[in-house]
């Protein structure tokens, strides 16, 4: 799998937020973008995933497995994000949060056994029941993270995911993330202002509005 | 001074939320049990001591009443819950993209256009004999002259639920936008999209659950006012097919009084309806929440399993959002072309000949009903506006659980047919011989005008960043000269907002201004009810004409206000 980006440009009011970006994020590697904030490091983000706002304009080319995608509606793209904040929703129990990624022709107990699994994964075993507003901030994280990989995405974002943990869970929430989507073979961007996250990814850099 | 110092002071402000739930609750309970001792047979007034159950009888064998009750019932279920269904699915198709902008910019003034107008012009435009038809006649149609059928307003009330869901949605988009606020909508509906989901999909199943508690309240707001209505009924139901609400009415005016008996019963059955009609409308949602947590499990990414679904829907949305504000538009405009009108013969487009001859005869009545009406408004929404901050600047310094008591409070007179209580409150008003007079009109009014202000102002009075109030604080400025000084400078906006839809709210009542004015005090609402059987279109024309323009000059005038004052702030001119 691979995610390759080609002359992107985001413009805000006719002003170029940064030089055309070009790259290509192999399988298993991770891309960080390091810059000021108000650079458009999300905006690039939210661009390759199909959710920019539309007081931005943008152009170039975004190829998952070397199909161009920016045309396509968000829904269609397959491509994960994690943000900052975990998004679980409120109204839902653990299961019925991971139950949202996963694919409509699953069906019956193989849909069980997916969460069960996706949960010892996340070594949260037994939570289906549980009410995400009260698990702690390192759970919600995984449970978000499991969610998102449940959806079999082709390429994965990742805004800030690590930056509202505290140092120790950063670390280890940092290593479960890069392990499992290294296991899958996921292409990964990651947007950070830490330099620690970026050594983590251990891939290449790109300063951003620098 | 000393005096308003104390009402200000911490310990004083109180004094406002039990003012108003004094104004309100206990006139409405009040109004209630007048209608309700009547009902029962004890109506010392007309020599009636003894309670019994003859009444309820004598109202169920009234000529056709169960229809009436079953009009009222099932227009009213089924107009809110279009509305509502049109509403969601606008905000899942189109949320976050240039079309909702646009939809929003078209339909939100429809909120201000009174009902009354609004019937009168869906009237002039969709009978057999109205404009759209004229339009296309006879070239499309082979119609010569109009059809003999009576399609609108027609028996079933197909009419006025179309009318109720028209201005209803825009009432509810808003209430749904104002919901949102306080849940990360945009990005939630990121991540549905990020886990393949198509809008309405994602709409339903992560948005709407978290949102629909939100605006519950004003929901249910709509649907009892759907399930009661009267002045839009009168206009848009044939007179051999009245809803409840009509019936009352009729009752009520009756020189025989006897029938004021019955008119109570029928206040009371009212309530009952609507108490059903919430019921019924609670047991639809428990449905369709169950249905929606089961379907979370499934994993369908679009409705139906198909994008094709999604795509028709999206569009079909689109064209029914257009043809709303068309209906909104064209319904003024043709309230203004009748109002000129000379001769206009079927089915010519146009009148062929123009004249200002009815305005010139109307002008004193219309002079007279605008005067009122402005009168009204401005008392009522002035004292509303007071009655409002006060609350608010009360509610900061309490608890969360004082502030929701106090909003569901204010919520009730929304929640109760009017019908129901304004009944009772006229009978104490005739003992008080308080009736047809100004005082009794403006509080009626107020128990309207108030809760939609407080809504409209709530939002912005409790996001002022409350670091400017800390930094006043600071620099020495007692409570009062923050308020006066500070805080309402920098809410001018929205303020003046709020008036305006205080003062739409008031050049719409029909039924409160009738009841306390007792026929004596009357408005353009009145009147062009009044006007709206029999009475020549041109006539009509000009009252509903004035009435649905006059919001629209307040809106007008509180958008622009801000600007001219505010001219060389810019700091004050930047939010959005």
């Amino acid at each position: 799998m691979s995610l390759r980006l080609e002359d992107v440009q985001i413009k805000l009011d006719k002003k170029s937020l940064f030089d055309p970006i070009s790259c290509l994020v192999k399988d298993g590697q991770c891309l960080t973008l390091m810059g000021p904030s108000g650079a458009g490091k999300s905006s690039l983000l939210d661009y390759i995933g199909g959710g920019l706002s539309r007081d931005f304009t943008a152009s170039g080319k975004v190829y998952v497995d070397e199909v161009s995608v920016e045309r396509w509606p968000a829904e269609t793209r397959r491509i994960g994000i994690l943000y900052q904040d975990d998004l679980l929703f409120p109204h839902m129990n653990v299961a019925q949060n991971l139950s949202l990624g996963i694919s409509a022709e699953i069906k019956g107990i193989e849909r069980k056994l997916r969460i069960k699994q996706a949960l010892k994964d996340a070594n949260l075993e037994g939570f289906e029941k549980r009410d995400p507003a009260r698990l702690s901030g390192g759970q919600r994280a995984r449970v978000s993270c499991m969610r998102m990989l449940l959806s079999e995405p082709r390429a994965l974002l990742l805004d800030e995911p690590f930056s509202k943990l505290d140092q120790e869970l950063r670390e280890r929430f940092r290593g479960f993330v890069f392990g499992r989507a290294m296991d899958l073979k996921l292409p990964m961007i990651m947007v950070t202002h830490d330099p620690a996250d970026a050594k983590a990814a251990n891939g290449p850099v790109i300063e951003i509005g620098a | 001074m000393r005096f308003f110092k104390d009402l200000f002071s911490p310990d004083y402000f109180p004094t406002f939320p039990a003012l108003v739930l004094g104004l309100f609750l206990i006139p409405v309970f009040a109004g209630v049990l007048g209608s309700l001792l009547p009902a029962l047979g004890y109506f010392p007034a007309l020599g009636g001591y003894s309670f019994s159950l003859d009444i309820w009888e004598r109202f169920w064998s009234y000529p056709a009443v169960e229809s009436a009750v079953l009009r009222s019932f099932c227009i009213g279920i089924i107009a809110t819950f279009l509305a509502f269904a049109f509403c969601q699915l606008i905000c899942a198709c189109f949320y976050q993209t240039k079309m909702f902008d646009r939809i929003l910019r078209g339909l939100s003034p429809i909120l201000s256009i009174p009902h009354v107008s609004l019937s009168l012009g869906l009237v002039f435009l969709l009978t057999p004999s109205g404009w759209i038809l004229r339009l296309i006649s006879p070239e499309l149609t082979g119609f010569d002259r109009p059809v003999p059928v009576s399609f609108f307003p027609d028996i079933y009330g197909g009419s006025l639920v179309i009318a109720l869901v028209v201005k209803e949605i825009p009432f509810l988009l808003i209430m749904t936008l104002g919901a949102m606020n306080e849940i990360p909508v945009n990005r939630g509906l990121r991540v549905m999209r990020g886990l393949g989901y198509g809008r309405l999909m994602g709409w339903s199943k992560a948005i709407l659950p978290q949102i629909y508690g939100r605006m519950r309240l004003p929901v249910l707001a709509v649907l009892v006012f759907s399930v009661s209505v009267v002045d839009m009924a009168i206009i848009l139901l044939p007179s051999n097919s009245p809803n409840l609400g009509i019936l009352v009415l009729r009752w009520f005016n009756d020189g025989d009084l006897s029938f004021q008996y019955q008119a109570a019963m029928g206040a009371m059955i009212q309530m009952m309806i609507a108490f059903t009609a919430v019921l019924v409308w609670i047991l639809l949602e428990q449905i369709g929440k169950f249905w929606l947590s089961k379907s979370v499990m499934h994993g369908r990414r679009y409705v139906f399993s198909s994008s094709l679904v999604e795509a028709g829907v999206a569009k079909i949305m689109r064209i029914f959002s257009g043809l709303v504000f068309l209906l909104g538009a064209f319904s003024i405009v043709i309230l203004f072309v009748w109002s000129f009108a000379g001769r206009w013969k079927y089915p010519d487009a146009l009148p062929s000949l123009w004249t200002i001859k009815y305005w010139s005869r109307h002008l004193d009545g219309v002079g007279d009903a605008l005067w009122h009406t402005i009168c009204l408004g401005l008392f009522a929404t002035i004292l509303s506006l007071i009655l409002v901050i006060g609350c608010l600047e009360t509610q900061q310094d309490q608890r969360k659980r004082f502030v929701y008591a106090m909003q569901m409070l204010i919520y009730v007179p929304l929640l109760v047919p009017q019908i129901a209580f304004l009944f009772g409150v006229q009978l104490f008003t005739l003992t008080l011989h308080l009736d047809g007079v100004y005082i009794g009109v403006i509080w009626s009014h107020l128990l309207f005008v108030l809760p939609y202000m407080y809504l409209s102002l709530q939002g912005p009075y409790s996001n002022l960043d409350s670091r400017y109030i800390h930094t006043a604080k600071v620099l020495g400025q007692d409570r009062l000269r923050i308020l006066f000084k500070i805080k309402l400078p920098m809410l001018l906006r929205p303020i003046l907002i709020a008036f305006a839809i205080g003062f739409a709210v008031s050049i719409a009542q029909y039924l409160t201004t009738l009841f306390m004015g007792a026929g004596r005090i009357e408005t353009l609402t009145t009147e062009a009810v009044a006007l709206s059987s029999g009475s020549d279109r041109r006539v009509i024309g000009i009252y509903a004409f004035v009435q649905a323009i006059l919001p629209f000059i307040i809106f007008g005038i509180a958008t622009i206000l801000p600007k001219w004052i505010y001219a060389n702030r810019l700091g004050m001119l930047g939010e959005r």
